[in-house]
């Protein structure tokens, strides 16, 4: 179930005019999927591989919509090819919402292992990365997005169980 | 015949058309047969190619042919669940299916051996799966195109490729001059 905090995520997205969403399912990003599922404004096309999520977003935005991605931090491991080679070579705006699984808070023991790995593998791309742990960050979405869609780049935005956990 | 003679033949119905191009040799050879702003070169990334032309096609109105091949689209299998389920009637996706993996040195895929891709696309839920000859592709890539429903069409042809060199276009070349055909602004 949706919560205020899955609202407020929904409407910045909105307005900073998101038209078109890809996702694979998590626990934690429920509630915003089921939002963005629902809302007139974006067009929300799961996909079943984060790599194969990107080719659509690259798509919908050479058509003049607004892409972004909702996934796991697990699936960074999938995409770092498609993000090199084809959103960064292009100069591609794209915005990933992601769960940040394994942080302080996690019960799944083997997501502790990509959380590891989460932050290295972002830097290594140079992908500019925030960190949502209060429930008050999400007021920084819409300035990230901004951001993003500016300077053409891929953006990580992980939010970890304390921030869930702030906004449930 | 092998991949460039189809490409050739389909080249009048290519024209002002919005065409996404499979990596390596496909879009080498596209690009030396009839390079226009309209053709969306994949200079990397193996395996997007139809989930790159659902997106366009899903975002805007013009027609769009996504020409895939064999071995790209048994990278992302899982992309034909995801066109049969997000249908686009201006969506046609061409998957050239030379049996190898023309790229790399032709070495085989196994849609040459016991696999069948359109067995799969209509397994996976896609209404108008098409299963063509070389000779006949232009023939029915044209009737595809004119049905106003998507279509998945798979072309049976020879394995090879012509030799033909890298492209040297700018990546950002490439997409601004691509977005200026779909209409979509610098500031989308």
């Amino acid at each position: 179930m949706a919560t205020s905090t899955d609202a407020s995520i929904l409407a910045s997205l909105i307005r900073n005019r998101i038209s078109f969403a890809t996702s694979v399912p998590c626990k934690q990003l429920a509630g915003v999927i089921e939002l963005v599922d629902d809302s007139a404004e974006i067009l929300h096309v799961p996909c079943n591989k984060e790599d194969e999520g990107m080719g659509l977003c690259a798509g919908a935005f050479m058509g003049g919509m607004r892409p972004c991605i909702i996934m796991q931090n697990t699936a960074l491991g999938v995409v770092v090819n498609s993000l090199a080679t084809l959103i960064q070579f292009y100069h591609m705006p794209l915005p990933m919402l992601i769960s940040y699984r394994g942080e302080v808070g996690e019960k799944v023991a083997c997501q502790v292992e990509m959380a590891l790995h989460t932050k290295a593998i972002l830097s290594q791309l140079h992908i500019p990365t925030y960190h949502f742990t209060r429930g008050t960050d999400v007021g920084d979405l819409d300035g990230i997005l901004g951001h993003c869609f500016m300077s053409k780049k891929p953006v990580a935005v992980l939010a970890d169980a304390m921030f869930w956990e702030a906004a449930s | 015949m092998i991949r460039y003679d189809v490409l050739k033949e389909i080249i009048p119905l290519l024209r002002d058309r919005l065409v996404v191009c499979n990596i390596g040799s496909p879009s080498q050879e596209l690009f030396e047969l009839h390079d226009q702003p309209s053709n969306f070169y994949m200079l990397g990334t193996m395996g997007l190619c139809s989930s790159i032309g659902l997106g366009l096609a899903l975002a805007q109105d013009r027609d769009v042919i996504a020409i895939d091949g064999d071995g790209s689209v048994l990278t992302n299998l899982a992309t034909l669940s995801t066109i049969a389920n997000n249908p686009a009637p201006n969506f046609t996706l061409l998957i050239i299916d030379n049996g190898s993996y023309g790229s790399t040195g032709d070495q085989p895929t196994y849609t040459g051996a016991r696999t069948s891709l359109a067995g799969v696309a209509k397994a996976c839920g896609c209404d108008n799966v098409v299963e063509v000859s070389a000779q006949d592709t232009a023939a029915e890539l044209k009737r595809a195109l004119e049905s106003d429903q998507m279509t998945i069409l798979v072309s049976k042809c020879e394995s090879g490729n012509r030799p033909v060199p890298v492209i040297s276009m700018d990546p950002v070349v490439i997409v601004d001059r691509f977005m200026k055909q779909t209409g979509a602004g610098p500031g989308n």
